[in-house]
């Protein structure tokens, strides 16, 4: 039996660039920074005091007021993102639809409700245990913003969270697909998100000397695979695809963007927050993910690189592209996206992945920003600075997290 | 603390702390069925009663709570003697 084919038919995002499809994909194009000083906090005490922070969401455009405050900030953009993606799919479930047990959600986030967290263990230091809020919990776990979807949106079939990190959305992609795949569902929102741009959080990756330090300069500060790269900046956002069953959509007369070709996987095995070395592990979820997609290296012709711009990852990623691809990797652009959208941790492969099919629908690759100073140990065409125009029939986006989950996803045209 | 008082700081708190549409809110309006707090939303409300009234209300007196005039009734009872 041939196996069933997963599709992309919708597509939605709140990030550092913009609160649409529409304005997010103008903006990368352009090569627009999200970048600026922190605004969610006083960060004059902090070594990192820049971010990618989203400006002026409102979460009462997407979600009732009395429930907006029973949200994490994580939930509120995925939630947001949700409803836009499933908008521009034209899939809307009433409770009693029985197609709506054949719809699920997969969300991915690196530290869920982070920001509520540190809120309430300021309350229970404070005021004791008996001010902690009821709404602690379940604001703080990650699952919660899939949970939440399954119940505002109506979808009843699988539901999963996944939380490896700074791969996390990549996996939740992979997993909705091979949930697809196997018959035990036709829609799956799948997605992830991020709001960890609060003390805590900050003051770790900074104190790890994950983040950069070009205080002075916000908008140049992500610069990956640049030489004079110093960390990653932090971002927040969401971003969700609604993945379909390809002969359902084609049967609803759906507008389909592309389609997910490949899910590959791998452990590092080495290092709680440092790559292995040379990039074996890395290579092999990529070399994995090709396979999936029935596909040589020669066919891919784009790699959104998980490029966070610190030292370490970026040449060994370089590194990685090599090993699994061969001489053909010079041939191949490969941009990082977080050069503008910072690093939306949980979020980002879901952002990623959302950048990759809108390269594959017009054939424009969004660039690498802040590319001055080659680095010999980087040395593949990174779309420096500008967006390029190129026929995409396959694209590729890596992501990485923290405990050495390696993970890449295909992307392929619609047809 | 004279009733009128209690009644207003009331739905001012369940506008601000539950997120309640103000004009929704009645004197008899029921929790549950009216202004569809559930369980937890419950809990918070008597938080916010707690702080903004400064008395204590114990479990055992806030399960017999179902109406916005009811809770009136307890702060007034606690914050009177």
């Amino acid at each position: 039996m041939a196996r069933r084919r997963v599709v992309i038919t919708g597509l939605g995002t709140i990030n550092p660039l913009g609160q649409s499809v529409v304005d997010t994909w103008q903006q990368a194009r352009s090569g627009a920074s999200g970048v600026t000083r922190i605004t969610h906090f006083d960060p004059t005490e902090f070594r990192a005091q820049i971010a990618a922070e989203v400006e002026g969401f409102d979460p009462e455009v997407y979600i009732p007021r009395k429930e907006v405050r029973r949200l994490d900030r994580n939930a509120q953009f995925f939630w947001a993102a949700s409803a836009q993606a499933l908008q521009d799919a034209d899939l809307a479930y009433e409770e009693d639809d029985p197609a709506a047990l054949r719809a699920g959600v997969a969300c991915g986030s690196g530290i869920g409700g982070i920001i509520t967290f540190q809120d309430e263990v300021g309350v229970l230091r404070d005021r004791g245990p008996n001010r902690v809020s009821p709404l602690a919990i379940t604001k703080i776990i990650s699952n919660m913003a899939g949970g939440l979807a399954s119940i505002e949106f109506n979808l009843f079939g699988p539901n999963i969270c996944t939380v490896t990190a700074c791969a996390a959305s990549a996996n939740a992609i992979g997993d909705a697909a091979e949930i697809i795949r196997r018959d035990d569902a036709d829609v799956m929102l799948a997605g992830g998100s991020e709001a960890g741009i609060v003390e805590l959080s900050v003051a770790s990756f900074a104190s790890a000397r994950a983040l950069s330090t070009r205080n002075d300069d916000p908008e140049r500060a992500s610069r990956p695979f640049d030489a004079d790269r110093d960390g990653f900046v932090m971002g927040e956002g969401a971003a969700v695809l609604v993945l379909e069953e390809r002969q359902h959509a084609l049967d609803r007369g759906a507008a389909i963007y592309g389609e997910v070709m490949g899910y590959g996987m791998s452990a590092d095995g080495y290092h709680i927050t440092m790559p292995r070395p040379g990039g074996a592990g890395a290579a092999r979820a990529m070399s994995h993910s090709l396979r999936d997609a029935g596909l040589e290296p020669g066919d891919i012709d784009y790699i959104n690189a998980h490029g966070t711009s610190t030292p370490a990852n970026d040449s060994t990623e370089t590194a990685a592209v090599k090993a699994a691809f061969g001489d053909i990797a010079y041939k191949i652009p490969m941009s990082s996206t977080k050069s503008m959208t910072g690093h939306l941790l949980g979020g980002a492969g879901a952002l990623e992945a959302l950048l990759c099919v809108l390269a594959i629908r017009d054939g424009v690759l969004p660039p690498t920003i802040n590319y001055e100073t080659p680095d010999p140990d980087c040395d593949l065409d990174y779309v420096p600075n500008e967006a390029r125009e190129a026929t995409v029939n396959y694209a590729m986006s890596n992501s990485f997290g923290f405990g050495g989950h390696n993970v890449a996803l295909v992307f392929g045209p619609p047809s | 603390m004279d009733r009128s008082e209690i009644e207003s700081k009331m739905v001012d708190l369940l506008v601000e702390e539950l997120g309640i549409e103000r004009d929704k809110i009645a004197m008899g309006s029921k929790f549950e069925e009216d202004l569809e707090v559930d369980s937890l939303g419950v809990v918070e409300l008597l938080m916010a009663l707690e702080d903004n009234f400064d008395v204590n209300i114990p479990d055992e007196e806030a399960e017999n709570i179902t109406t916005v005039s009811e809770a009136v009734d307890i702060v007034a009872t606690k914050v009177n003697g």
